[in-house]
């Protein structure tokens, strides 16, 4: 187990020493199939033997009720929305990744710092506030993008909740008062900003048009060599 | 490329007055006067203050209450609010030409932080969307007479007030005094670094407005911020 990394700044009252855990990273967008295929690694991790620990974005004890609730009030600017999600990030980091890692736990993390990252580049944030302010995360052992091609995802969106959600659309941005036409244009623009961060932040791209079970297989194989 | 959507460069009709200090130096009492000076005369004048947003202040007092917060998290809880605030009201009433009123801004962002060992840079960072003042009032008092004031009158100190959370001492008295004195420390050297106008504040309040309400007049074209009739 190598030991952990932050990309630049160690929070302060945080030792980075001794997290011998794995900290593992499934992106995508929603309906990429992320939810299940963490749940389906999940247990066969727990299988294994391995303890598991979950985290995803707006799950932190802090300020998730209130991040859900200004996102439905959407009278929230675009820095605010990004320090919502960045205070309910490092919550999470110093109050569950970190003490998870420490006690050796695999942490599978539904999304993380570079959803954020995207979604504020999108609405027009400059870049280096964006690097700046995700310095102080953990670097993932490996992170793993689930790319679906848009009009799959329309589907699996309608198939799932028969609507399309106001924020994954990027209503936000105005792009067009259609939000079937909208949420192309923003999956596009995601989609784009994740394979132009590909390289730098070390994604291993896993083609998410394919069924359930063949991306599972393809996530095994890749885990397996991390887990030896 | 800087391609923010809130440009440095970017000029605005608008003027913007913030107040910085310690606990205890009076400057509430002079941004309050300096807004009802302004309203009586006729101006357009927005008044805001530090942590403040009904979006998040219910969440940072509960965090509060519960010590659920970090230096990073209270870092950011407090840029979150200070962000909505600019995003929804600073920003756009400064473009719409009003003199905004800010009683504390980034600086004191910066006091707090740095003294909770946060990355300066990081925090500056952090708050770079947001426009620095024409004018910032220092007032300035001995730490000694900042710590009188509040220990006279308010003899009940928070948690976070108290710097509690920094393990500086076993009481909230004792604790209150030394996380005072290195904001004060943080203070003095933002005052220099960001060119902040020092106002004595162990003067009389009377004293202290007529000082800050000539500089005022004599920087800002006031008549520029008139209602139309």
């Amino acid at each position: 187990m190598c030991p952990k990394r932050f990309y630049e700044i160690v929070p302060p009252n945080v030792d980075p020493s001794g997290l011998s855990g794995q900290l593992l990273v499934i992106e995508g967008a929603d309906g990429s199939g992320r939810s299940t295929q963490i749940s389906i690694v999940t247990e066969w991790l727990e299988r294994k033997g391995y303890p598991v620990v979950n985290v995803g974005l707006k799950r932190s004890t802090l300020i998730s009720k209130q991040l859900i609730t200004a996102q439905e009030s959407k009278a929230i600017g675009p820095i605010t929305l990004n320090l919502f999600y960045a205070t309910d990030f490092v919550d999470q980091l110093e109050n569950v990744i970190i003490p998870a890692l420490r006690a050796g736990f695999v942490v599978l993390s539904d999304r993380y710092i570079y959803t954020l990252m995207v979604r504020a580049i999108v609405r027009g944030v400059d870049h280096e506030w964006v690097r700046s302010m995700y310095s102080l995360a953990i670097m993932p052992d490996a992170v793993f993008y689930l790319k679906v091609d848009s009009q799959l995802l329309i589907e699996r969106n309608f198939q799932k909740k028969a609507t399309l959600d106001y924020w994954e659309s990027g209503m936000d941005i105005g792009y067009s008062q259609d939000m079937f036409q909208s949420f192309f244009t923003y999956q596009k623009k995601i989609q784009k900003q994740f394979l132009l961060m590909k390289d730098e932040y070390g994604f291993q791209v896993i083609n998410g048009n394919r069924s359930v079970r063949a991306i599972t297989k393809d996530l095994q194989a890749r885990i397996e060599t991390l887990l030896t | 490329m800087m391609n923010s959507i809130y440009s440095q460069e970017e000029k605005y009709p608008g003027v913007l007055i913030a107040v910085e200090g310690l606990d205890g130096s009076g400057k509430s009492t002079q941004i309050h006067l300096i807004q009802r000076w302004l309203e009586l005369e006729g101006y357009k004048v927005y008044f805001t203050e530090w942590n403040s947003s009904l979006a998040i202040k219910p969440a940072t007092q509960k965090a509060k209450k519960r010590q659920l917060l970090t230096p990073t998290t209270f870092s950011l809880i407090h840029c979150t609010d200070f962000a909505d605030r600019y995003e929804r009201q600073i920003w756009p009433l400064l473009r719409a030409g009003y003199i905004v009123l800010s009683d504390r801004y980034i600086y004191t962002a910066f006091a707090r932080d740095a003294v909770r060992k946060c990355n300066l840079n990081w925090v500056k960072k952090m708050y770079s969307f947001a426009v620095h003042p024409f004018l910032t009032f220092f007032f300035h008092v001995p730490l000694e007479v900042a710590l009188n004031r509040i220990l006279s009158s308010r003899p009940k100190l928070k948690y976070h007030e108290a710097g509690m959370d920094l393990n500086l001492a076993d009481s909230a008295y004792k604790s209150f005094r030394i996380f005072q004195g290195r904001i004060n420390q943080e203070y003095l050297k933002l005052a220099k670094d960001y060119h902040m106008i020092t106002i004595d504040a162990t003067q009389h309040v009377e004293k202290q407005q007529e000082e800050v309400r000539n500089i005022i007049r004599k920087k800002i074209d006031l008549s520029r911020f008139k209602w139309r009739q």
